[in-house]
């Protein structure tokens, strides 16, 4: 479990290359795809959104299959709190996020890629739209039959699930789908599609253009490679920041921490609250806690209630609504921790309130309602005094 | 050949063809899995999350009703697990419903009631989040009340508004906590597109959405003594109603229906398959008309000609194809027809005063409710139908009354506008109305029968949502001999989004047609939002065969040859499309927004 590793910058993603994307792209096109997928495979390059589904086997996946149109999505609608990496991606280095998708695209036999982008990015959108223009023109000069649109979204946090994605990008509201049947086989307009965060794509690019063996240089055997992270809360240093992965909690507050540490919570709202307790013992990866980039600190001056309380506010807010164990569930989390703290419930409520979460972890249709067990538990159980008195 | 897959269910083997669900599955084990947002008729949703079950090695339980199985998967459906979630989904339902249960129309006939009874659940564990919320009761309709308290967010409806009836009256609004099933801008029901149809209100699994009901006035008009009511009762009510009464689908209780009728102290116990038949007589005059206008006088007519007795896909016209309006026939729907006579040829005809006469009709339809309610409904120079009451209503009254239903004896109908052919009764099931017209038209035209064994036109006949039939017509009397080999096309649908089908293709000049029939809703009127609750394919099928059956054992098979129609002409009416007739039986719709 212990990792020997302490922090690590790294500086592979927002490194001025020495090649070009196009020429990059050029070399691709003279290999064949199932080999570019195979160096994917050889990187064990995980998602960077956060569920961590190995890259190569997505791509793999849905170069199988036997369709004519295919496409690939580049998800860019970070809406998880605390993660504002792909932002930054997007803003410094939106050609190795273009590169990553006709790479994908090349692999896979799409035609067709969209980026979408979260509404709260517009921003970004009139310079993303003349940097895709410019790469569109010069694909089809290499001789690449792929092009790239960018797609707004609306400002719904389940849009970012893919499927609810999918669903946004055809033009219905953002419901995430069931699955089976997956993205690889039916996805976009149901057709095989491969969706991937704005980071993956960008790392994809960079295994191709560096080979697996410099990638695998970095991290752990579960955990291979380097991170973006998005670090917030009370930190002298908030900002994003390269790191390596396998670091513990413990390495990763000392670097980060402003000397009164109480809390990190991992992967955003979504994710798990690791209390001091357990600094030394976590390791921040695929074999320990996996993140999409989010890094709140929490020193002693917060309340873990408040905390939690707030993001079950968010989460039922953002909830989508059409499954009961995430739509009910949520309110009933945060009406339950309410009614708590003011005596109208029992402390003993906290149980019940904690296998409710058990329930939506594994009854509820998309990762929205999936991951409630993890901020609730994770505080609960580790702050069960500040939920009570 | 379908392959077949090898599964086991709770360490049971069973073998389904590749493709199906673990539900389907569990099924054919004799296991049903419990079920909310899952209904026969529409796309599956996955939404609810009560069916859902253990399949070994999958970190999540699955919903059984959209989960594909495959080759050696098992499942358990009562493990710990899936036994703790799933009360866990029913008490979350719970704590977002109104469940004053005894205040709720839908009481002893709710799903989600049935669920928590039998798991023993009650909404005690969590908070009941009903008094943090501010749900208004939507009345502003006369067909369907809307109660967002009830709801359980299944989508039923909403699937069931833009998948069988491709009108979308009812949609998802916003997200999380304050996600609810609302109208376009929240209007009211009354304001917006909406075809009253009531199909909503028969794939709720609750009581979100209802009929009105106008039970208490119509008690109060058989009670007041210087009321005289009449009370009409369409054809597809008699193969149903007897399912709210402990019987199987498709049994016919016509006569045990009139009896009750008359012990509930109706005045006079009558049979829209009266109206039916004249409708008939009016309506394939009418279509007689058009052709000759455009075959023999060269003129311009409105061709093909649309049935309009179903007043779902009257007001889907006005508001979806109002440029369509004049291609329906004229003729009132039977039951509007029956109303307009009540209030003139019966009141004169026995002596009262049309003012005293209370017009009650009993209806397999929501619609009706509008349609009755509608400004164009006045030519008797009354309203001409009073009340419309559902089959369900009439069952609550029957039972409010205490009486007996499976124990009555048979009645028959009354006099002056009671009698009837098999030719009415057919008006209640998709396609009834084409061979109804089709036997008195041919008639007119030849002289003759219409050349098919014992007059059952089986070609129109059928579930598929869009049929078409031709008809050669051999023989023909000198005053149609234009007409003389001709084929007569026909086509019949019915469900709301099969009639756009078919709409579409008839605009688009892909198909053409002389005379084409349109049920709003799915089997026609024996499968209405007025009908017992549930319905399926497989019910609506029973109905079907139960109004086939109620034909044939007619004495008399033809509209025409009623003598009740018969009578009615040659004392009040005179001839069909008389001035009479155009005073009461007739009149045009005018279009409506789209949005």
């Amino acid at each position: 479990m212990k990792s020997d590793k302490v922090i690590n910058k790294v500086d592979l993603i927002f490194r001025k290359s020495e090649s070009d994307e196009i020429s990059v792209i050029k070399r691709v096109l003279e290999k064949k795809p199932i080999d570019i997928i195979n160096n994917i495979i050889d990187s064990g390059l995980r998602g960077r959104g956060g569920a961590g589904f190995p890259t190569g086997l997505k791509w793999k996946l849905a170069y199988e299959q036997n369709s004519t149109v295919k496409y690939v999505i580049c998800n860019a609608d970070e809406g998880e709190p605390g993660t504002f990496k792909d932002r930054e991606i997007l803003d410094v280095v939106p050609q190795k996020v273009l590169a990553g998708m006709a790479i994908c695209a090349y692999c896979i036999g799409a035609k067709k890629g969209y980026i979408y982008l979260r509404g709260e990015y517009f921003f970004l959108a009139n310079k993303l739209e003349e940097i895709i223009e410019n790469f569109n023109q010069k694909l089809k000069t290499i001789g690449l039959d792929f092009e790239i649109q960018l797609y707004l979204g609306s400002g719904a946090y389940v849009c970012g699930e893919e499927t609810a994605l999918f669903e946004s990008l055809e033009g219905k509201r953002g419901e995430p789908r069931n699955k089976p049947p997956f993205p690889t086989s039916v996805g976009f307009l149901n057709k095989p599609t491969v969706i991937n965060n704005v980071e993956t794509l960008v790392y994809a690019y960079i295994i191709t253009d560096i080979g697996p063996n410099e990638f695998k240089k970095y991290g752990t055997k579960d955990s291979r490679g380097s991170k973006v992270f998005s670090i917030s809360g009370d930190t002298p240093k908030p900002g994003i920041y390269e790191l390596e992965l396998g670091m513990t909690v413990e390495d990763f507050v000392k670097e980060f921490g402003d000397g009164d540490t109480k809390a990190v919570q991992i992967g955003g709202c979504s994710g798990k609250c690791v209390p001091r307790k357990d600094f030394a013992t976590t390791i921040i990866g695929f074999e320990g806690i996996p993140t999409g980039g989010s890094m709140m600190l929490f020193n002693s001056s917060r309340s873990m209630y408040n905390v939690l309380h707030n993001f079950l506010e968010f989460f039922c807010e953002e909830s989508c609504g059409q499954c009961t164990p995430c739509r009910v569930g949520y309110q009933q989390l945060l009406k339950g921790i309410e009614a708590v703290k003011k005596g109208e419930r029992p402390a003993s409520y906290l149980e019940e309130l904690k296998k409710l979460a058990l329930t939506m972890k594994v009854s509820s249709k998309c990762g929205l309602g999936q991951s409630a067990a993890n901020p609730f538990i994770s505080i609960v159980d580790n702050f069960k005094e500040e939920m009570i008195y | 050949m379908i392959k077949e897959v090898k599964l086991k269910i709770n360490n049971i083997e069973v073998c389904v063809p590749e493709g199906s669900t673990i539900l389907q599955a569990a099924k054919k084990l004799n296991i049903e899995l419990p079920t909310l947002c899952y209904h026969n008729d529409l796309s599956v949703a996955g939404n609810c999350r009560v069916c859902i079950v253990e399949v070994k090695n999958s970190r999540l339980l699955q919903p059984a009703c959209v989960f594909p199985v495959s080759e050696g998967i098992e499942v358990f459906t009562n493990s710990n697990l899936v036994r703790q979630a799933r009360k866990h989904i029913i008490e979350l339902l719970l704590s977002e419903h109104n469940a004053d249960c005894t205040e709720c129309y839908r009481n002893n006939n709710c799903e989600l009631q049935r669920l928590a009874y039998e798991y023993g659940v009650s909404q005690h564990l969590f908070i009941d989040l009903i008094p943090l919320k501010n749900y208004e009761k939507d009345y502003s309709s006369p067909s369907i009340i809307k109660d967002d308290s009830r709801c359980i967010r299944c989508q039923r409806c909403v699937r069931t508004c833009e998948e069988l009836q491709a009108v979308s009256a009812l949609t998802v609004a916003y997200r999380g906590e304050h996600m609810k099933i609302s109208t376009f801008f929240e209007n009211p029901m009354f304001e917006i597109v909406c075809t009253n149809c009531g199909q909503c209100v028969l794939h709720c699994p609750t009581g979100a959405l209802i009929e009105r009901t106008y039970i208490d006035e119509v008690w109060e008009a058989i009670n007041d003594p210087d009321k005289h009511v009449v009370v009409q009762t369409a054809p597809a009510v008699r193969v149903a109603l007897g399912e709210l009464f402990g019987y199987e689908p498709g049994e016919r209780v016509t006569g045990k229906m009139v009896t009750a009728l008359k012990l509930l102290g109706f005045d006079s116990v009558l049979d829209t398959n009266f109206s039916a038949d004249l409708t008939i007589i009016e309506e394939s005059n009418e279509l007689l008309e058009r052709l000759k206008k455009a075959i023999k006088e060269k003129q311009k007519a409105y061709l093909p000609m649309f049935t309009s007795c179903s007043p779902g896909w009257i007001k889907f016209a006005e508001h979806m194809y109002p440029e369509l309006l004049p291609h329906l026939s004229t003729c009132k729907s039977p039951q509007q027809m029956f109303g307009a006579l009540v209030k003139t040829y019966y009141a004169k005809k026995i002596g009262i005063d049309p003012k005293k006469i209370v017009s009650v009709s009993i209806m397999p339809c929501t619609a009706k409710k509008f349609e009755a309610n509608r400004p164009e409904m006045k030519s008797s120079g009354y309203r001409d139908v009073d009340y419309v009451l559902t089959t369900r209503e009439l069952a609550l009254m029957i039972k409010q009354a205490g009486i007996n239903f499976s124990k009555l004896s048979e009645t028959n109908y009354d006099n002056i506008m009671g009698k009837s052919t098999g030719a009415g009764v057919i008006f209640g099931v998709t396609g009834g109305v084409a061979e109804a017209a089709l036997r008195t038209a041919y008639e007119i035209i030849t002289g003759k029968e219409i050349p098919f064994p014992k007059l059952n036109i089986i070609p129109v006949r059928g579930l598929e949502g869009v049929r078409e039939v031709t008809i050669k017509i051999d023989g023909t009397l000198p005053e149609w001999d234009f007409l003389e080999g001709m084929e007569l096309r026909v086509a019949i649908a019915h469900g709301l989004a099969n009639a756009k089908r078919l709409i579409e293709k008839i605009l688009s000049g892909q198909v053409n047609y002389h005379f084409v029939e349109i049920m709003a809703c799915p089997g026609g009127c024996l499968g209405g939002g007025g009908q017992p609750i549930p319905v399926n394919t497989e019910i609506r099928k029973s109905r079907v065969k139960a109004i086939y059956e109620e034909d044939e054992n007619m004495p008399l098979r033809k509209s025409h040859e009623n003598p009740d129609v018969i009578a009615l002409y040659n004392e009040f009416l005179h001839k069909p499309l008389g001035h009479k007739s155009h005073e009461l039986l007739h009149v045009t719709y005018t279009p409506r927004k789209r949005y």
